[in-house]
This record gives structure tokens, C-alpha cells and sequence, in this order.
């Protein structure tokens, strides 16, 4: 916006002479460049998003959908071509609904105690939850599987969520702790002041003033847990998920289904973030 | 004064006795473990508060005003000690149950919600019918001169008017006594001192007793009614405006509060009820207060405005030292110099622009400097 408006500006009062290159003109060169970059990035970043979801209107034939035939709605028309895909998506979904309560829960007591309180083994939570988020996948996933092994649990539905609730734990309670560090203690004393108990004042005061970040790291830990593929790959056992179908898939093509059902998760992503965004910027 | 309090609490608020003091400090100590060390913040505090009194806590920063004044609120629990409201012991009770209310530095105003929402916080934790939190509130915010912005949300208003609605939000309450802890230190001067009007008026309108807490000598100066200077956690002086100025009890008080001079000497003898003080061998220091006796060393304190400069050797019962002009400023209201004396004091001397805007003397000038005996104090050193 402020790159369009300098251009007004330049171009109404402070037309630099012909032939000769004043500092302004130099500006306008830079505005323009740093423009068509940030353009460059946008479409950089999207361009796969953009290929998923022309790839669902495909009219292929084949079992590849890798080539244009022209334009379709047929597909949408038959989501529920392929029950296993279907069941794999709805379990995907479960996982993912049920792992972001839980890690939202506990990831935010966390993020709260550790953006307060000062105790003893602190340090040591710090460490380890960024080590929970540094160690490589194949590491995490594949030391889960032993774990489970030698505790003899059977892997599925449940050593999925424990899993992915692990490895979002991290992500939420350090989005939570940002926030809580940035809070301003003496409002929640005006609140115990005013005659609010502690339980008010955590629901009244407290949780409000958190709640974007509550969000943000509730949003992070159902995109990780909705795509993940090698942990959830370790921990399922006789469970299919949506990324789990689509690895299965890519060996005799991946129907456009996938793509559809791609476009959908994603839509429900976007709008879950523009409401998250709308209301963080009226909440503070 | 009446037009916030209503039914039961218009009845509660007779029943508050003159003679029981609003708020009791008694012997209170707050210590802190830090790195392993006890450290004292407050140092065995004792002070009265009387109901419907502007009573200030004025200090350097760290002297444990804001912690005697969280104490009170009950954010803090003395390590020892008792705080009493209206003659009830409440030393263990939590904040949230305590009739006291608080203006915090910061405001602490609630961001996610309206000024509304914000004053009418405290009254609907109390269960007040809806009906009687519309008036009151719409009453406060009147007094506040708010009116017209319930809607806006406290970052969309500008520091004065965050902190009218804090002040409103505390005193909706009715509460028996006010805290206000450096409320106006985050102002400009000019809104500063409107400010310090504005909470003068307030005060007189709803009769509720506010304890301040400054580290800004003038503004406790403007607005109390009594003030405990506080230094490394105790009170060095409780008294009204006009004594801590007029009668500093320790160096501490004569230095923090106004311009001082202090000099030290040695108790020559005593005459008609004033102690000889001698500094050089010309001059002569008179000082009030009895028990002083010959030989004895003493530090005394003279404001700068109770001196009078003059080029002449001035008669009478008076204080007299001789000393040399080394600096002469010319302030305005004011001319102010600075007099070296023979033993190597310094001594600053006010002297009024009034008639004649031409000064006494010059750099370099022998003058006499001379004041009455009672401006004299003798401090404790």
C-alpha cells in the first residue's frame, strides 16, 4: 500500500527533470523492484497450492493426474469413489481434532507456567521442548516405534494421537509463553483488586488477553498433526491416514480426489487463520 | 459525596466512626530472599491513616513505598506485622476481599474490553443489580468527564483519558480508601499538574481516603493532607506539607524535599533558649531546641529563601556568616547564588525578583548572609 502511495506522491509534486537521474527516481526504481519481489515470493509459495487445486478440476483420464485435459466438476461428484480414501481422510481428521484439544490444553498450561512462574526444572523444560522440536522426524518416529514395542502397546489410532500430541506439544506452549511473557501482571491484580477470585480472573482477564495465542498454537498443532507423515508412518500400525493413502497412491497414481479433499483441508485452514487474524486485531 | 453511595452502602458509610482510622500499619516488615541473602524491603512500618484523609508515601525509588502501599492492597504479605482497614485486622486476607481499590502505574486497564465494561467490572463481581451498575457507572463517568466514550477501547485513548478510567474503575467501587501508585508518572508536566488538580477535586467530591504514592516531591507537596517520607524502607518523617518543608526531621528529608543547606558545627554556648553554633571565627549560627549542650557537634538546616543577602553587616538576633559570591544565576522568579563560606561550606541563598531585578551583589563580592533563628533546625545526623 505505502509503495503505490509514495508513487502518487512522486508523481505529483516532485517530477524529477528529464535526463537527469535524481535520488528520487532511484527510489522509485527500488519500490518498484522490491514489488515485483515480493511477488516473486507470493507465487513461489503458492504455485503448488495454486497446481493442487487446478488439479482437482482435471478431466484426466488416466490414472496420473499429472497432465491438463480440460476442465471438470465430475470429481467433486465422486469424493466417495475410493472408501478407504475417505475412511483415511475422517480418521485424519479425528487424529487431528482430538490431538489439537488435548495439545492445546496441556500446551498452554505449560506456555502459562512458563512464562510466570520461575521453578525448579525450567531449564530443563525449555531444553527439552526445543529438542522436541530440533530432532529429526525419522529420530522421533522411529524411537516412539521401540518405545512402543517394549511396552508392548499395540500401535494405532491412540499411539498416533500420543504421538502427534508429543510432537505439537512444543509449538503451542511456546506460542502460549510469548504471549503470557508480553502481559502486563498488573492487570490481572486490577482484576483480583476489583474483587474477581483467581478462577474469575483467569477466565475473565487472563484467557482473553491469551486467547490469540491459545489459537495460533491450537491452528500449528492441527496443520502438523492433519500432514504428518513419517512419525504417523512408525505409529499407526493397522491405521491409514490421508497422507499415508496418498503415499500409498503415488505408486499407481494419485487420483484427483486427493487434490478436492487437499482443497478443502487448506480452505478450512484459510479461514480458520483470516478469523483468527480478524480477531486478534480488534481483541489488542 | 453522597451521589456515588447508595442504599446499604450509603448506611455502611455513616456507620464508618470519625475515630476509627481507615487504614492501620502496625509495625510492618516485608522481607525478600534474593540469592540466598534476606533482604528488607519495608523495615517495621507504623502508620495512621486517617478516614477521608490525602495521605502521600513519598520516596526515592526502591525506599519500599510501593511495596508498604501493595501491602495494604493485599498484593503483598507482610513478613511480619499487621494492616488494619476500619479497625479490622486484614493482614491474611486476599485482595479480592479487601475494601480498598487501586489506580496502578501502568493503568492495568482490561484491553479486551470498552471503558464500560472496564469501570463496571468491579460492581458486577460484587452482584450489583444491573439497573444500579447502569447509574453508577454512567455517575463515575460524569465525574471523570468521560461521558460520550463507553464504547472506546482503551487503546483508543489518549494516556489522561486511560487514566480517568482507571481512576473511575477503582472508585465505582465506593471502596473505603483509594491507592494510587504513581498514577500520574507515565504524563507529560503540563497534564501532570492538571492532573494533580483533577485528583485534588475528585478526592473533596466523593470524601473517599486516597493514599498516594510519589516519588515527586511537588506533587505530594500540591495534594496532601500528610506525608510520610519514606528512606530505605522507613519512615524518616510524617507530618503536613508545611513541616516535612518547613522542619525537616533528618538530612535525608532536608535534602529530598526542596533546596537545603546544611552546616555543621560545634555548640558554642547557649543564649536566650537558642544554641550558639560557630563555624568561623566571625560568625555566629543561631539554632532553636533545648537540649543541646556546649561542646556538643551538630548539623543544622536553612532554606534557601529564608536567607537574606547584603553587602552590610546586619544587626540583631540573627543567624550571621560571612562568605564570598561564587555564582550568581538569574532564574526569573529568582536570583540564586552560591556563597562560599570561610570553613569551605557552601551555602545557596534564593532571593526574590520583587522590586528591583538588579542583584545584590556580584562574583567575587564579601557579603554577609543572615536569617532568623527559627529557620534554623538542628537535625539528627
Amino acid at each position: 500500500m505505502s509503495i503505490s502511495e509514495s508513487d502518487v506522491v512522486n508523481g505529483v509534486d516532485a517530477g524529477p527533470p528529464a535526463g537527469r537521474r535524481s535520488p528520487l527516481n532511484t527510489r522509485r526504481l527500488g519500490d518498484r523492484l522490491l514489488r515485483v519481489y515480493v511477488w516473486l515470493i507470493i507465487a513461489w509459495l503458492f504455485l503448488p497450492i495454486a497446481v493442487m487445486i487446478v488439479f482437482g478440476f482435471n478431466d484426466t483420464q488416466s490414472k496420473s493426474n499429472v497432465t491438463w485435459q480440460g476442465f471438470t466438476l465430475k470429481w467433486w461428484g465422486r469424493l466417495d469413489e475410493y472408501p478407504e480414501l475417505v475412511a483415511a481422510v475422517l480418521n485424519s481428521l479425528k487424529i487431528a481434532v482430538l490431538a489439537t484439544v488435548i495439545t492445546t490444553v496441556i500446551g498452554t498450561l505449560m506456555g502459562l507456567a512458563l512464562g510466570r512462574y520461575r521453578f525448579r526444572g525450567q531449564g530443563a523444560t525449555n531444553l527439552v521442548m526445543f529438542a522436541a522440536i530440533a530432532s529429526p522426524e525419522l529420530v522421533m518416529g522411529a524411537s516412539l516405534l521401540s518405545l512402543f514395542i517394549s511396552a508392548g502397546v499395540q500401535t494405532g489410532f491412540a499411539t498416533v494421537v500420543i504421538a502427534h500430541v508429543l510432537f505439537s506439544l512444543s509449538f503451542v506452549a511456546i506460542t502460549v509463553r510469548a504471549r503470557v511473557i508480553g502481559l502486563d501482571r498488573s492487570i490481572e491484580e486490577a482484576a483480583r483488586d476489583l474483587g474477581a477470585s483467581t478462577w474469575t480472573t483467569f477466565w475473565r482477564i487472563t484467557f482473553p488477553m491469551i486467547l490469540p495465542g491459545v489459537v495460533s498454537g491450537a491452528l500449528l498443532a492441527f496443520a502438523l498433526s492433519i500432514d504428518d507423515f513419517v512419525i504417523t508412518q512408525f505409529t499407526s500400525g493397522a491405521t491409514q491416514t490421508f497422507p499415508l493413502w496418498i503415499w500409498g497412491a503415488t505408486r499407481i497414481g494419485v487420483p484427483p480426489q486427493v487434490n478436492i479433499l487437499g482443497t478443502l483441508i487448506f480452505a478450512i485452514g484459510v479461514v480458520i487463520a483470516v478469523v483468527n487474524t480478524v480477531n486478534g486485531r480488534r481483541r489488542t | 459525596m453522597t451521589e456515588i453511595q447508595v442504599g446499604t452502602e450509603a448506611a455502611d458509610a455513616a456507620s464508618r466512626s470519625p475515630q476509627t482510622p481507615a487504614i492501620e500499619l502496625d509495625e510492618v516488615v516485608k522481607e525478600y530472599v534474593s540469592h540466598g541473602e534476606v533482604v528488607q524491603a519495608v523495615k517495621g512500618v507504623t502508620l495512621t491513616i486517617a478516614e477521608g484523609e490525602f495521605f502521600s508515601l513519598l520516596g526515592p525509588s526502591g525506599c519500599g513505598k510501593t511495596t508498604t502501599m501493595r501491602m495494604i492492597a493485599g498484593f503483598e504479605d507482610p513478613s511480619r506485622g499487621n494492616v488494619r482497614l476500619h479497625g479490622q485486622d486484614v493482614t491474611n486476607v486476599p485482595p479480592n476481599r479487601r475494601d480498598v481499590n487501586m489506580v496502578f502505574q501502568s493503568y492495568a486497564l482490561f484491553p479486551h474490553m470498552n471503558v464500560w465494561e472496564n469501570v463496571a467490572f468491579g460492581l458486577r463481581r460484587k452482584k450489583v443489580a444491573e439497573a444500579e451498575i447502569k447509574r453508577r457507572v454512567g455517575e463515575i463517568l460524569e465525574i471523570v468527564d468521560l461521558t460520550g466514550r463507553e464504547k472506546r477501547r482503551p487503546r483508543e485513548m489518549s494516556g489522561g483519558q486511560q487514566q480517568r478510567v482507571a481512576l473511575a474503575r477503582a472508585l465505582v467501587n465506593n471502596p473505603r480508601a483509594l491507592l494510587l501508585d504513581e498514577p500520574l508518572g507515565a504524563l507529560d508536566l503540563k497534564l501532570r499538574q492538571a492532573m494533580q488538580i483533577e485528583l485534588k477535586r475528585i478526592q473533596r467530591e466523593v470524601g473517599i481516603t486516597f493514599v498516594y504514592v510519589t516519588h515527586d516531591q511537588s506533587e505530594a507537596l500540591t495534594m496532601s493532607d500528610r506525608i510520610a517520607v519514606m528512606n530505605d524502607g522507613m519512615v524518616e518523617q510524617l507530618g503536613t506539607p508545611r513541616e516535612i518543608y518547613e522542619r525537616p526531621a533528618t538530612a535525608f528529608v532536608a535534602g529530598f524535599i526542596g533546596t537545603s543547606n546544611l552546616l555543621s558545627g560545634t555548640v558554642d554556648c547557649l543564649r536566650s533558649g537558642f544554641a550558639v553554633l560557630r563555624l568561623g571565627d566571625e560568625d555566629q549560627v543561631l539554632a532553636e531546641g533545648g537540649s543541646f549542650s556546649a561542646g556538643e557537634p551538630i548539623a543544622i538546616t536553612v532554606r534557601p529563601e529564608k536567607i537574606g543577602i547584603s553587602t552590610e553587616e546586619p544587626t540583631g538576633d540573627l543567624s550571621i556568616v560571612r562568605g564570598i559570591v561564587s555564582e550568581v544565576v538569574y532564574l526569573g522568579l529568582y536570583n540564586s547564588y552560591t556563597v562560599s563560606l570561610a570553613q569551605g561550606a557552601e551555602v545557596t541563598v534564593f532571593q526574590q525578583n520583587a522590586l528591583d531585578s538588579t542583584s545584590t551583589a556580584e562574583r567575587g563580592d564579601a557579603v554577609w548572609l543572615s536569617w532568623r533563628p527559627q529557620h534554623s533546625y538542628a537535625i539528627g545526623s
